[in-house]
């Protein structure tokens, strides 16, 4: 079966684990310096870093077929896609979205009568 | 007995591979899905950085280590497979299993320190995320080391070599998923 | 690289194992065989077919005649009402329309078409059954725990599918997202064998473009649902853990938010009836090329059509959330995305007709139900375009016009297609045929009486009836007689409608046991299927076949035959 596998062209796999290493100290590092911004790139920053380094040397992803890196990122960009949709509800007033906050606006229950939708106080 | 299709590689690549690589893309969506649903939550309770400064930096950085180095053990495994060495590959295996043992072990002491705090699933939904974000990902691992196991076993004896390779893109991605889960729940407060 | 292929390729021939004489727990029941595993799949669809629908009728004897006993169930309670309701949708979604058209047609057709002995992974196909049994019964083991079924609705928001006190059935709700949550582990796993087996183990030959629609429709649907239904499986897991935890992931009041769950689920949840609709729009495209004796005008087009609305159909969602409280402006965005959709699928429409026009049309039986399906989407297309407006969708939504509406849709999705396949592939699967005058009748009963019952409740809607109502007597101005004579006219259609389906299935039963004998090509049809034996056997090609030209080669003007199967090298 060994001759299927085309000989994944040298990577030097304890170069790359070492530079994972020193990558993961500076992360964790990173926040001493107690700058939020700096925090942030070298949390995540160094995590999509780490991220691609695993995928393009452990899981040799570019020797694959290129359709293979077009389904990853695809999926990737659904979930970005997934993210800036819903972000904008959700992270709105905590959940509070079917509040009315519009100063023209108040609900009056249907006291007594099936009429059902609530009145506007601008008069309809 | 394996039918002729599986034999097949109208699309270039091996059956097990294109079929591995499609188990990860549906695992993106899944954990992509909750880690989006977490940062949406996240980044609009302020309040949380007081729960999340509970949790313990340094075991996740030792417990990202730990998957690094597994994951370094699983590409030796596969080079080791690639030159049709299958007892080299197996040993390999079995420290990535180790390392997914390790895992496990210090993540069960990690909850148990942080339940008898008192920081459990529902005291903060914080940590009702953190907990099932770690556990999913968690049960994954352990999968993971099962399935790694079996190949591990016919990989001994010199069988099924290149499922050594598949079993490693799926550690590598369980491996990814925890490369951003550490700085979402351990650093980032 | 190349050397392996040629060298897998040159072994294709022979290569057989032999069976000894099989149990029938190891034939049937235990089998890796993918049409024996398409089987299991199509004949639990129809079984949870048979349940979905009579809870259907017991609901609408409810709204017909209400308070009065229904015959075979008893009195509806709102709590009855309400899981009738639930687990109706639920069921036909993710219990028929899901597994018939998808697994056992996929599982049915994929090897067949592409000239394979089997999918590629037969075990994991067996273990993708298993696990669909499962999630079933898991579901209707949650309409005899205490408590009763679950009653939220298909599309189970929070707060009340999360908390007992709002719900009632603790036990049935939680069940029902474990449910679906197994139907969704086993689709991905199905998904996964569909999708590999299309891409790598076609015969030779068979390029990209040589591949039957049905095929292509099938794996862009499987793709479609593996990629979509990855953030709701992480939401039914939150969903149970609130259930079950009492976390607060969508609990309002403790920090959560149930709009997310909300998102969670549509973003699965319209790719989803596009993941129902493509192997529908491949079924009938089968169907129409082969009996008016016409390539597939445009395959290109109808392909790059189906892929193009599949990724838009990841941008349409929230035109189900609309009066939720969304972001008016996100409105406006899905008002445009989900108008724009209605094009694509508009253009394929348009391609059938084009496909049929000049044709040899053969009004059999498949063709019939293949028709209709046309027909009948179209009306159910376009009254999405009212909906898809957010301002109509002011009025119109939570209105029997949107049931209407989905039911003109889901219909001709998961039961014409179900029948266009079935009556169409049957000599295959069976080795016989199909009674063709029981056929027809069957064809005309449901059709007619399928118009009279969802018409009604489109000017119902239209009036101003809400959905999910258990009593409309408890609404004094809705309890007008002529509301009620429309009730009763939809009621009464279903009653016709449920029972012509009773022909069908003695045209089924019997046929399977004493049809007359189906040849190997009885529609003289081009694919790979129909030169195999009816039915095929185990490895289903003595040799397997080698692919020489596309699926449509129909009425080529330099052969006296007018049709050119792919297998056939000259």
């Amino acid at each position: 079966m060994s001759e299927e596998s085309h000989g994944h062209a040298h990577i030097n796999y304890p170069k790359i684990y070492v530079i994972l290493l020193v990558l993961l100290v500076i992360s964790v590092l990173g926040p001493f310096l107690e700058i939020q911004a700096v925090t942030l790139i070298t949390a995540f920053g160094i995590a999509a870093v780490k991220a691609y380094l695993v995928a393009k040397n452990f899981m040799h992803i570019n020797q694959a077929p290129k359709f293979i890196t077009y389904i990853m990122t695809t999926c990737l960009v659904f979930m970005l896609l997934f993210f800036a949709a819903v972000a904008p509800d959700v992270m709105n007033d905590s959940g509070d979205n079917w509040r009315k906050n519009l100063s023209t606006w108040h609900y009056s229950a249907p006291a007594g009568h099936h009429e059902g939708a609530p009145h506007a106080s601008s008069g309809h | 007995m394996r039918p002729i299709a599986t034999t097949r590689s109208t699309a270039g690549m091996p059956t097990g591979l294109l079929a591995v690589w499609w188990v990860v893309a549906s695992e993106i969506v899944i954990f992509g899905g909750l880690l989006a649903s977490y940062l949406m939550y996240r980044l609009s309770h302020a309040a949380w950085s007081e729960q999340a400064a509970n949790t313990n930096t340094w075991i996740g950085a030792f417990n990202t280590f730990v998957l690094l180095t597994s994951s370094f053990f699983a590409v030796l495994g596969h080079q080791a497979a690639e030159k049709g060495d299958g007892k080299k590959a197996a040993r390999f295996l079995v420290y990535t299993i180790g390392g997914a043992v390790t895992f496990i072990a210090v993540k069960s002491f990690e909850w148990y320190t942080e339940i008898s705090h008192g920081y459990t699933i529902t005291s903060n939904t914080f940590w009702s995320f953190y907990y099932t974000a770690a556990g999913i990902h968690a049960l994954h691992v352990i999968a993971g080391a099962i399935i790694m196991g079996i190949v591990a076993r016919s990989a001994a004896k010199g069988l099924e070599l290149h499922r050594v390779e598949l079993i490693g893109i799926y550690w590598h991605f369980v491996d990814i998923v925890w490369i951003f889960l550490f700085p979402l729940l351990y650093i980032a407060k | 690289m190349a050397e392996s292929i040629h060298h897998h390729a040159a072994a294709d021939h022979g290569d057989h194992h032999h069976h000894a004489e099989q149990s029938f727990v190891s034939k049937y029941l235990l089998s890796t065989d993918h049409k024996i595993i398409a089987m299991q799949y199509m004949f639990t669809g129809m079984l949870m077919a048979m349940i979905g629908g009579f809870m259907s009728y017991a609901f609408r004897m409810q709204i017909a005649f209400p308070g009065e006993s229904v015959p075979l169930w008893g009195l509806v309670t709102p709590a009855n009402y309400n899981a009738l309701v639930t687990n109706h949708g639920t069921i036909m979604i993710f219990w028929v329309a899901m597994p018939v058209l998808i697994a056992a047609f996929g599982n049915y057709l994929i090897p067949l078409m592409i000239g394979a002995d089997d999918m590629v992974f037969p075990k994991i196909n067996r273990l993708s059954y298993q696990i669909f049994l499962i999630s079933a019964l898991v579901l209707l083991t949650s309409f005899a725990v205490e408590g009763g079924g679950f009653g939220g609705a298909w599309t189970a928001y929070p707060p009340l599918s999360a908390k007992a006190e709002y719900n009632l059935t603790p036990l049935g709700a939680t069940l029902w997202v474990v449910a679906v949550g197994l139907e969704f582990v086993a689709f991905l796993l199905g998904g996964i064998n569909f999708v590999t087996t299309a891409m790598n183990s076609r015969a030779p030959g068979m390029k990209l473009y040589d591949i039957p629609m049905v095929i292509w429709m099938i794996v862009i649907a499987s793709i479609l649902f593996m990629v979509s239904v990855g953030p709701l499986l992480a939401g039914a897991i939150m969903l149970i853990f609130d259930q079950t935890l009492n976390t607060a992931f969508f609990d309002p009041n403790r920090g959560g938010d149930p709009v997310l769950w909300q998102h969670l689920f549509w973003f699965f949840g319209h790719p989803e009836v596009y993941v129902v609709l493509l192997p529908a729009l491949g079924i009938t495209a089968e169907i129409i090329t082969v009996f008016s004796r016409k390539k597939l005008f445009a395959y290109k087009t109808v392909l790059h059509t189906a892929i193009g609305t599949g990724v838009l159909s990841f941008t349409v969602w929230a035109h189900h959330q609309f009066i939720a409280g969304i972001d008016p402006r996100m409105a406006h965005i899905f008002t445009l995305t989900t108008l724009l959709i209605s094009i694509p699928i508009a253009e394929m429409m348009f391609v059938y007709i084009a496909t049929l026009y000049g044709g040899a049309i053969r009004l059999t039986t498949p063709m019939l139900w293949a028709l209709s399906f046309i027909g009948e989407f179209l009306i159910g297309g376009v009254t999405g375009i009212f909906l898809g407006a957010s301002g109509a969708d002011i009025y119109f939504h939570d209105t029997y016009f949107v049931l209407a509406h989905f039911h003109y849709t889901f219909y001709p999705i998961a039961i014409i297609g179900t029948f266009a396949g079935i009556t169409f592939w049957f000599p295959k699967m069976f080795g016989r045929m199909m009674n063709e005058t029981l056929g027809k009748i069957h064809f005309w009963g449901s059709i007619i009486s399928f118009n009279f019952i969802f018409i009604p409740l489109f000017v119902l809607g239209a009036a101003g009836d809400h959905r999910r109502i258990f009593d409309y007597r408890n609404f004094p101005d809705r309890s007008l007689p002529e509301y009620q004579q429309l009730r009763v006219l939809a009621t009464v259609s279903l009653l016709v409608m449920l029972a012509f389906q009773f022909v069908f299935l003695y045209n089924f039963i019997k046929s399977m046991f004493t049809g007359p004998k189906a040849e190997k090509n009885p529609w003289k049809s081009n694919t790979l299927e129909w030169s195999a034996d009816s039915p095929p056997p185990h490895g289903n090609w003595p040799e397997l076949p080698t692919v020489y030209r596309g699926p449509y080669e129909y009425s080529h003007p330099d052969r006296k035959e007018d049709y050119w199967p792919q297998n056939q090298p000259n």
